[in-house]
């Protein structure tokens, strides 16, 4: 799978889409390949505030949590519910299966674009 | 510095994920991941590296004396290749690790120590032994390979003269030649399922593994690693040393009364048992609320904190979040709602009895 071109992306793993002012957070396909089969996601709930570098959520695997990090400051406009009961989608399509989707967005981590993420995660391998 | 198994060569041409445990490099699971494997076992077969576990010699005239001495179990009245299960305690009651323990003759057994403790307990064992006895540690001589699932059978019988076959559960035939190759073949398992382990030379290590995985192909034998291990232990409820049983942890404590034979005229521990009645015991919880509960989590009957889990994970035959629990005896009836303290949040489940997985009930 190619990484695509028009996200951003966070050293933590998380992937950034900007759809006007909301912007949508998932996890990259590196990160899902690294986690195995997940079993479990914790997600926020709407309203609540997330912060840049902060965890706003966990997903499990079978060995193990792992936090899921916000790469903007802002408020939780939407959350993937599908995900409460179908988890293993993000191992199916990891671009596809956003967590949340971030509004009045005040701050924003230094994030890659897919050529620096991707020489980023053969660093990491 | 983490040694390496003689398979691991195997496990790294199979694209096995290497992870560190009990000081070896082991793949925690294959390109299938943890659920496939795990479901292999319980559907068809699969096959598991375990020569990071110990092996220690026992033998002399007092060799029975002594496993008796150093064992919660009783080795009275057993036959030859014969195993039985075990903890080993410490002076205060505590467990110092489990073990398969095998008689070979009346004055010969096999103890089969985990992984992680194997020096801990040699060094115990050394400083407790009794009368005319040696017992020596050959860990470096032997590798384990486990094949365990319902196929397993069909699948070794490609491989061995079925005479070999040991004819009973938890025994052992020492004398075994599987795939040509002079063995130990026990019918022993971590998983629940029906399965043999193999204890062989080093040497041929690597040619019993490929073995299997030839004569495996038709029953789609795959390899599977301690992730898998792991969640099939846990639904079977086998306990694992560090989790249900510690330094501080009696059998007594954790449901493991049937290998404490408190009738025996002693054994190490067995004062501290006498004068300590358990007051708790070891059930199953099924997670109702939304949560995954692990190890070392609280159990809560409204404000009252009952015991503790001891693991749990998602387990995937049985298609939910499981844990067991350390409960005290009291509130331990199965059916009763309680909490488990997930991470700051209580989530409800509901007690329930061991096994939580039975390949009898299927």
């Amino acid at each position: 799978m190619s990484t695509p071109t028009e996200l951003k992306f966070s050293k933590s793993h998380e992937w950034v889409k900007e759809e006007g002012d909301v912007m949508v957070i998932g996890l990259t396909d590196f990160a899902q390949s690294e986690l195995g089969d997940l079993v479990f996601v914790n997600l926020p709930e709407e309203g609540d505030e997330v912060e840049a570098g902060e965890a706003f959520g966990d997903v499990e695997s079978v060995k193990a949590v792992s936090d899921v990090f916000s790469p903007v400051s802002g408020e939780v406009c939407e959350i993937n519910e599908d995900l409460l009961d179908n988890p293993a989608a993000i191992n199916e399509d990891a671009y596809g299966a956003w967590l949340i989707k971030v509004k009045n967005v005040t701050d924003t981590e230094e994030l890659m674009d897919a050529a620096e993420y991707d020489k980023f995660c053969e660093s990491e391998k | 510095m983490e040694k390496k198994t003689v398979l691991y060569d195997k496990h790294v041409a199979a694209n096995g994920k290497m992870v560190p445990f009990a000081g070896y490099i082991l793949p925690v699971q294959y390109e299938q991941g943890v659920i496939a494997e795990h479901m292999a076992v319980r559907n068809g077969v699969g096959m598991f590296d375990v020569s990071h576990m110990g092996e220690i010699m026992c033998k002399g005239p007092d060799a029975l004396k002594n496993v008796n001495h150093l064992m919660t179990n009783s080795y009275d009245g057993m036959y030859d290749g014969q195993a039985r299960y075990t903890t080993m305690c410490n002076e205060h009651g505590g467990t110092v690790d489990d073990f398969i323990v095998y008689r070979i003759h009346e004055d010969e057994f096999m103890l089969v120590p985990n992984a992680a403790n194997k020096d801990k307990d040699y060094k115990w064992i050394l400083e407790h032994q009794i009368g005319d006895v040696t017992f020596t540690d050959v860990s470096e001589k032997y590798a384990q390979i486990a094949v365990q699932g319902p196929k397993a059978k069909d699948v070794i019988l490609k491989m061995v003269d079925p005479e070999m076959i040991p004819k009973k559960y938890y025994s052992a035939n020492f004398n075994a030649k599987v795939a040509g190759i002079d063995c130990i073949l026990s019918r022993t398992g971590y998983t629940g399922e029906l399965g043999y382990e193999i204890y062989l030379p080093v040497e041929h290590a690597e040619e019993m593994w490929d073995a299997f995985l030839e004569n495996g192909k038709e029953e789609g034998l795959i390899p599977c690693g301690l992730g898998a291990r792991d969640t099939l232990r846990m639904e079977a409820a086998m306990p694992l040393y560090g989790h249900e049983m510690t330094d501080d942890i009696s059998p007594l404590e954790t449901g493991l009364d049937f290998c404490v034979k408190m009738d025996k005229e002693e054994f190490v521990g067995k004062e501290a048992m006498e004068k300590n009645p358990s007051t708790k015991t070891r059930m199953g919880l099924k997670i109702t609320g939304r949560g995954i509960a692990r190890e070392h989590m609280d159990v809560y009957i409204g404000d009252e904190k009952v015991g503790q889990t001891t693991s749990g994970s998602h387990f995937p035959f049985m298609g939910g979040a499981y844990a067991m629990a350390i409960l005290d005896k009291k509130h331990a009836e199965v059916g009763t709602e309680v909490e488990v303290e997930i991470r700051g949040k209580r989530v409800t489940a509901e007690i329930m009895p061991l096994p939580i997985y039975d390949r009898k009930k299927r």
